[in-house]
């Protein structure tokens, strides 16, 4: 398998999880779709990894995974903060900024 | 000191069979479905479980990699963690409403528009690189590696990675919580 397959595939899953993050107006799948795109990083840097022979692509894999994981954690508790003053999360209600 | 080769041990305790890379088309098909399933189905609890089968597809594109440390990390922090967060998330946010949890999409053509352009660019990008050598050999356990390297040269960001989820883990805590 070439390394060219695993990167259109994450690219493929990059493109789904970006048309996910344009389209939801909920703000969970908004989220579920920022985690599609980070796993297509995820196999990007895997594939990289091991096409080249240099462990410090896995590594970052890790860290990445750890990072997204507390991305979820602090995004979702803004959705419930959001959700307990506004009663919803549809994104295009939630222009509290909006000046 | 990081290069795969560099490894002390050589075994095939971690090694994953070569005929298992032929699974990568089926792991790749899977992946493919319920990524599109997670951004096209209306019901956003089954968007969720899509999203399950999606984290665990990649896992096993993982597994074809020789990375199984990272299939099982896969596993148990996305799979496992995230989705159940994700799932306590929608039943805190959604149930309350009293009205179904439907998600509706908007914009579908400009999405799938922008989406398209922006796979286009990636795919001309891997288009005009020079084709890359095929996989080189693995030299010994990745796993063992991956550990020596975690308390050797990449010590102290894992210590740094800590101190960062506590406090995302505070943040989030006192976020969400209760009101005084």
């Amino acid at each position: 398998m070439p390394l060219s397959a695993y990167l259109t595939l994450a690219a493929l899953v990059f493109a789904i999880g970006l048309f996910g993050v344009l389209t939801r107006r909920n703000a969970v799948g908004i989220l579920l779709g920022i985690e599609l795109m980070l796993n297509a990083v995820n196999i990007n840097l895997v594939a990289f990894a091991r096409f080249a022979g240099d462990l410090a692509g896995i590594i970052f894999t890790l860290f990445t995974i750890a990072i997204t994981v507390a991305e979820v954690a602090v995004g979702l508790a803004i959705v419930i903060v959001i959700f307990r003053v506004r009663r919803t999360v549809e994104a295009d209600h939630l222009d509290l900024l909006r000046g | 000191m990081t290069s795969l080769r560099e490894s002390g041990t050589v075994s095939d305790a971690g090694k994953i069979p070569a005929h298992f890379y032929g699974w990568f088309w089926g792991l790749a098909a899977v992946l493919l479905a319920s990524s599109l399933a997670v951004v096209l189905t209306r019901n956003l609890f089954h968007s969720v479980l899509y999203l399950a089968v999606a984290l665990i597809a990649t896992g096993g594109v993982f597994l074809v990699l020789d990375a199984a440390f990272l299939f099982g990390v896969q596993l148990l922090l996305y799979a496992g963690g995230v989705v159940t967060i994700v799932v306590f998330a929608i039943m805190l946010t959604e149930r309350l409403v009293g009205q179904t949890i439907r998600s509706a999409s908007r914009y579908l053509v400009n999405g799938a528009v922008i989406s398209a352009a922006v796979f286009v660019g990636i795919i001309g990008f891997l288009v005009q690189a020079p084709p890359g050598g095929a996989r080189p050999p693995l030299a010994g356990d990745l796993t063992v590696a991956l550990g020596r390297a975690l308390v050797g040269p990449f010590a102290l960001v894992v210590e740094l990675l800590g101190v960062l989820l506590v406090i995302a883990l505070l943040g989030a805590l006192y976020f969400a919580r209760s009101e005084p």
